[in-house]
């Protein structure tokens, strides 16, 4: 019998701290939780207040050192293609057209110093088939790909997703392969070796 | 008739404000030779339902169920996501309406008007008001709590009907739980009947009228009064299947217990039915323990509080605000407390409630006929 109204006695002080604690809550969702991170220490003492985030309109910065859009600073890309090569699921798309020599001024040199002698007309990304597994970034010898801190970059359309990051128009493009074809058609003797060729020249056909 | 109808008497707020006045003239109303004023009457409740169940019970639910969770609710849809019901709304009324192939398909479509009309009906005997009652019948509380029993039938008849095994799961536990959970609950009424000696809702209202306010309401007037008053409070979250007495709903459980199966606007007439019996069991408790539209303020000295905020339409004020004001512990109780078991719930019902509610009733009788 006496267990009978110890637990009486237990539901009703336990039902009262409930209802105690939602109240408490209840009140306190005029004030919103701080925006205390996890790494600050006062991160467990803010525990009063809405916590919810309306995302659109307001988010938690992305960390500083977050891996997530891949980007491409095209003005630093030498054309190699290695990350083409590298990447595992093929989301990249390169397509280099050589410089010819008088042009190598006008294509400039990367911010590190160094002659870049393809042009890129095409270096497609697929944003949406990226896993930023980061190996492209590895391989990159000019450190020119990069993943960004932009992690919400939703699309309404499939094809919006490819992002775009060549630096040639359409008649730049046929105009500099017209140059490449001439130059490689006025200087074939001093090459014997037609090793390099095929090189290009899928990149031309391309 | 006709001739009539211009006269200030048909106009039921420029008229007196004795006891039932509105509801009497209105019951005399007729318009084109028809008597639109019972319509009319009926009407106010029905309205007063979609109204509070659309904007307090859906929208204000869910804002306190957020708050006390520290989510925001509802925000998209007009400021404060106010517009949220109804958008909701809309989306009810363009579902289809689904009544599946091996369903019993006249109880399948009855189910929730019986259950609606069952949690509607007791409205006749809410008195919104000292003017204004759908019927003062002398045994106004006793119609009250039998009508609501109606609602077993409509559970039953859309948990069986459905054909499904959650439904019926549901409709079962929900007729255990509300046939077991009404002796409780009357016998806790029974006591606030014993306290005013009538059953006539507005005759408990007169009783506890008083130029003290709340002093003289029965939750006060008798040192036993708060007995009964946990119980039937507890009683009719069990009836009108809140939390954390939802078995028959169970969501984690069930899918969605009796109404497993409906859609569109089936469906929002079951939830109007639970608000509606949610606000019936909330007048009934504050008429019979707190005043029901007697105004809780003291008239102290020259201040005559209770005097300024009494009248026909302060007492619809303060009857609504009573109800609401368990609607919202009973929201509060949702959000805190976990489900019962379904044997915690008969233990609950059989070995707590009904033998305290005995003792309250011995003593609230003893208190009345030896000492008061």
């Amino acid at each position: 019998m006496s267990e009978y109204f110890r637990d009486i006695g237990n539901s009703v002080t336990t039902i009262l701290t409930g209802m105690g604690i939602t109240l408490r809550h209840f009140f306190n969702a005029v004030k919103r939780k701080g925006d205390a991170g996890i790494d600050d220490d006062n991160y467990f003492a803010q525990v009063d207040g809405l916590a919810t985030l309306q995302y659109p309109k307001e988010a938690i910065p992305t960390p500083e050192t977050g891996r997530y859009r891949l980007y491409c600073d095209i003005s630093d890309c030498i054309g190699c293609k290695q990350c083409e090569r590298a990447c595992p699921i093929d989301c990249i798309i390169i397509e280099t057209v050589k410089v010819t020599k008088d042009d190598l001024d006008v294509c400039g040199k990367t911010s590190g110093g160094q002659q870049k002698r393809f042009w890129v007309p095409v270096f497609d990304i697929d944003v949406a088939q990226c896993m930023t597994c980061g190996i492209c970034v590895a391989v990159c010898p000019t450190e020119c790909l990069y993943h960004t801190q932009v992690s919400d970059f939703s699309e309404f359309r499939r094809e919006n997703m490819i992002y775009h990051f060549g630096n040639l128009s359409k008649l730049e493009t046929e105009a500099k392969k017209k140059k490449a074809e001439e130059e490689k058609k006025a200087a074939p003797k001093p090459k014997p070796k037609p090793k390099p060729a095929p090189e290009v020249q899928p990149a031309e056909g391309g | 008739m006709n001739t009539g109808l211009l006269l200030p008497n048909s106009f039921p707020f420029v008229m007196s404000t004795s006891l039932n006045a509105w509801s009497d003239a209105l019951s005399d109303l007729y318009l084109l030779g028809l008597p639109l004023g019972l319509v009319i009457i009926a009407a106010i409740p029905l309205v007063f339902i979609a109204l509070y169940a659309l904007t307090y019970g859906v929208y204000g639910e869910r804002k306190i169920s957020a708050f006390m969770q520290d989510r925001l609710g509802p925000m998209e849809v007009g400021k404060w996501g106010i517009l949220q019901t109804l958008a909701d709304i809309l989306k009810l009324l363009q579902k289809e309406d689904i009544v599946n192939k091996s369903a019993d398909k006249f109880l399948f479509v009855i189910g929730p008007g019986v259950l609606f009309v069952g949690s509607f009906l007791a409205f006749a005997v809410l008195p919104f008001g000292p003017a204004f009652i759908g019927a003062d019948l002398n045994v106004g509380l006793f119609y009250a709590i039998g009508i609501v029993a109606l609602e077993v039938v409509g559970i039953l008849a859309a948990g069986w009907g459905s054909n499904n095994k959650w439904a019926l799961y549901g409709a079962i536990r929900s007729v255990a739980q509300i046939v077991s959970y009404e002796i409780p609950a009357a016998i806790a009424i029974l006591c606030g009947a014993m306290m005013a000696g009538t059953l006539s809702m507005q005759q408990f209202n007169l009783l506890q009228e008083g130029p003290y306010g709340f002093v003289h309401f029965y939750l006060f007037q008798n040192p036993i009064a708060w007995l009964p008053f946990i119980i039937y409070f507890i009683a009719s979250l069990a009836e009108t299947n809140r939390a954390p007495f939802d078995i028959p709903e169970a969501e984690s459980e069930l899918v969605a217990g009796y109404f497993t199966e409906y859609t569109g606007m089936k469906f929002a007439v079951i939830f109007l039915a639970e608000y509606g019996s949610m606000f019936m069991v909330s007048a009934i408790i504050s008429i019979v323990f707190l005043g029901g539209w007697n105004s809780p303020l003291p008239n102290i000295g020259s201040v005559a509080l209770n005097d300024w905020t009494s009248g026909p339409v302060w007492g619809a004020f303060w009857i609504i605000m009573k109800g609401f004001f368990f609607i919202f512990i009973q929201m509060w109780l949702r959000w805190t407390l976990p489900r019962l078991r379904v044997d915690q719930l008969m233990h609950l019902c059989w070995k707590v409630l009904t033998p305290f509610a005995f003792v309250a009733f011995v003593l609230v009788a003893v208190w009345e006929i030896y000492v008061k």
